[in-house]
């Protein structure tokens, strides 16, 4: 049972939940903020859209391809 | 037939608006025709420089930048159009001699730039590798959004746009995939590479192109960085070739070009040449292969064989004109393609010499003329 940092907050999930759904059980469900200022969530789940690049440990990632580890800093803002 | 226009533009493509808006500005009636295909204006980087690979190049994209000037304060926000000028990139002393030679023939044109020395390149740019010669910076280039560019150009009073594909042309009169035959005093054509299907006895051949684009990164480079191999070599190349292009988009995205390849029009994103591509752009600002790049695509150039695009009257067929062929610099000499179409259409003194674009240099001068 992995704990991370989401945002700040620190948050468990079962072993294999990836950062997607980390986001969707723990956060506002998105993962960064587009530069027109919408959030913005994980869309296709499978590395292609895009649409969930996040912040880990201080680098840019797809949600939907990283697990969760523990210790994990996850940053969704700005 | 009744003419539906005064002039029917096909291809709604940064050259065919320009030119619309351009003869709308006279007072014309345009229809502007368009096959919906994302040509050369939807795929490329948007990129206004001036070039000096030849005369009639630096004629045309001086007097083009110095027009995406003044028409730069018109432009809305979603154009994001920026002077941020072009840094020409000199990895060894056979390049920095070019950057030399660039920098005296566009000093005598009146093109505001200056030459920057290695140590000083870093400052200017700390994303650059170290050990780079110098550089070549050309100050008023800038970049834009073109898809947005021309879809405003195409608001002007007096155009209307039709999605419609055209099969056909005989001089003044076009017919569209469904046989609808439409006629205007003049036709302009402005499809890019889909010039020759119209017209097969145009030289023009597609030359692809890759791109990459990656996560947003404010601030890590300011000027567009080019290497100057791309005049010493790819420009040369007659195999695929590649060059280091990064542009700082305005939302803090970097676009990495650019490739050339012949023969194919094959629109895939081809593994091989995308990673040749971006290898070469990590010689030069080796952090980005740290960043994330976030989509690739491809699109293609309609080259001419020398490079300069065609733009005047087709010399055998009466009432239609050509504005094609402008390989990778449409975007930059667009206002420039408009004007000399304009003034030719007019009757009128062209405010730069439109002899080495006239289409008869391949075609044969007019039976008629």
């Amino acid at each position: 049972m992995p704990e991370l940092i989401l945002d700040g907050r620190p948050l468990r999930v079962p072993d294999g939940t990836s950062v997607a759904a980390a986001l969707a059980l723990g956060g506002d469900g998105c993962a960064r903020t587009s530069v027109s200022g919408q959030r913005r969530a994980p869309l296709c789940g499978m590395g292609i859209c895009q649409e969930c690049r996040v912040n880990i440990d201080g680098r840019r990632r797809l949600a939907c391809q990283t697990l969760c580890r523990d210790g994990m800093h996850v940053e969704t803002r700005p | 037939m009744k003419p539906c226009a005064d002039v029917i533009v096909i291809g709604a493509g940064i050259i065919g608006a320009a030119c619309a808006q351009a003869l709308a500005a006279r007072g014309l009636r345009v229809l502007v025709l368009d096959a919906g295909l994302h040509g050369a204006t939807a795929a490329g980087m948007g990129h206004l420089l001036v070039l000096d690979d030849n005369p009639a190049e630096l004629a045309l994209s001086k007097h083009s930048l110095q027009r995406w000037r003044e028409i730069a304060p018109a432009l809305p926000d979603s154009c994001a159009y920026r002077s941020n000028g072009t840094l020409w990139l000199a990895a060894n002393a056979e390049e920095m001699a070019v950057a030399e030679h660039k920098y005296q023939v566009l000093r005598a044109q009146g093109v505001a730039c200056e030459l920057v020395g290695g140590p000083a390149l870093r400052q200017r740019e700390p994303a650059l590798r170290e050990g780079l010669e110098g550089g070549l910076l050309i100050n008023q280039d800038g970049i834009l959004y073109a898809p947005a560019t021309a879809r405003w150009m195409l608001q002007a009073n007096g155009i209307e746009q039709r999605q419609a594909r055209v099969s056909a042309i005989e001089g003044n009169q076009v017919r569209l995939d469904d046989g609808q035959w439409l006629s205007a005093e003049a036709v302009v054509l402005a499809n890019g590479i889909q010039a020759t299907d119209l017209c097969p006895e145009l030289p023009i051949e597609p030359k692809k192109g890759h791109l990459l684009i990656t996560d947003r990164y404010p601030g890590s480079v300011t000027h567009t960085l080019v290497e100057l191999g791309y005049v010493t070599s790819a420009h040369n190349a007659s195999g695929p070739s590649t060059a280091c292009n990064i542009q700082p988009r305005p939302t803090g995205q970097l676009f990495i070009g650019a490739s050339r390849q012949f023969g194919t029009t094959d629109p895939a994103v081809e593994g091989w040449m995308l990673a040749r591509m971006l290898k070469r752009a990590t010689e030069y600002m080796p952090g980005l292969a740290q960043l994330n790049g976030i989509r690739a695509w491809t699109g293609f150039r309609a080259a001419s064989p020398d490079g300069l695009p065609l733009v005047g009257r087709h010399p055998r067929q009466d009432g239609l004109w050509l504005a094609v062929g402008h390989e990778g610099l449409g975007v930059t000499t667009a206002p420039a393609t408009a004007d000399l179409l304009v003034a030719q259409l007019f009757g009128e003194t062209p405010p730069l010499a439109a002899e080495p674009y006239l289409p008869e240099r391949f075609l044969g001068v007019a039976a008629c003329a």
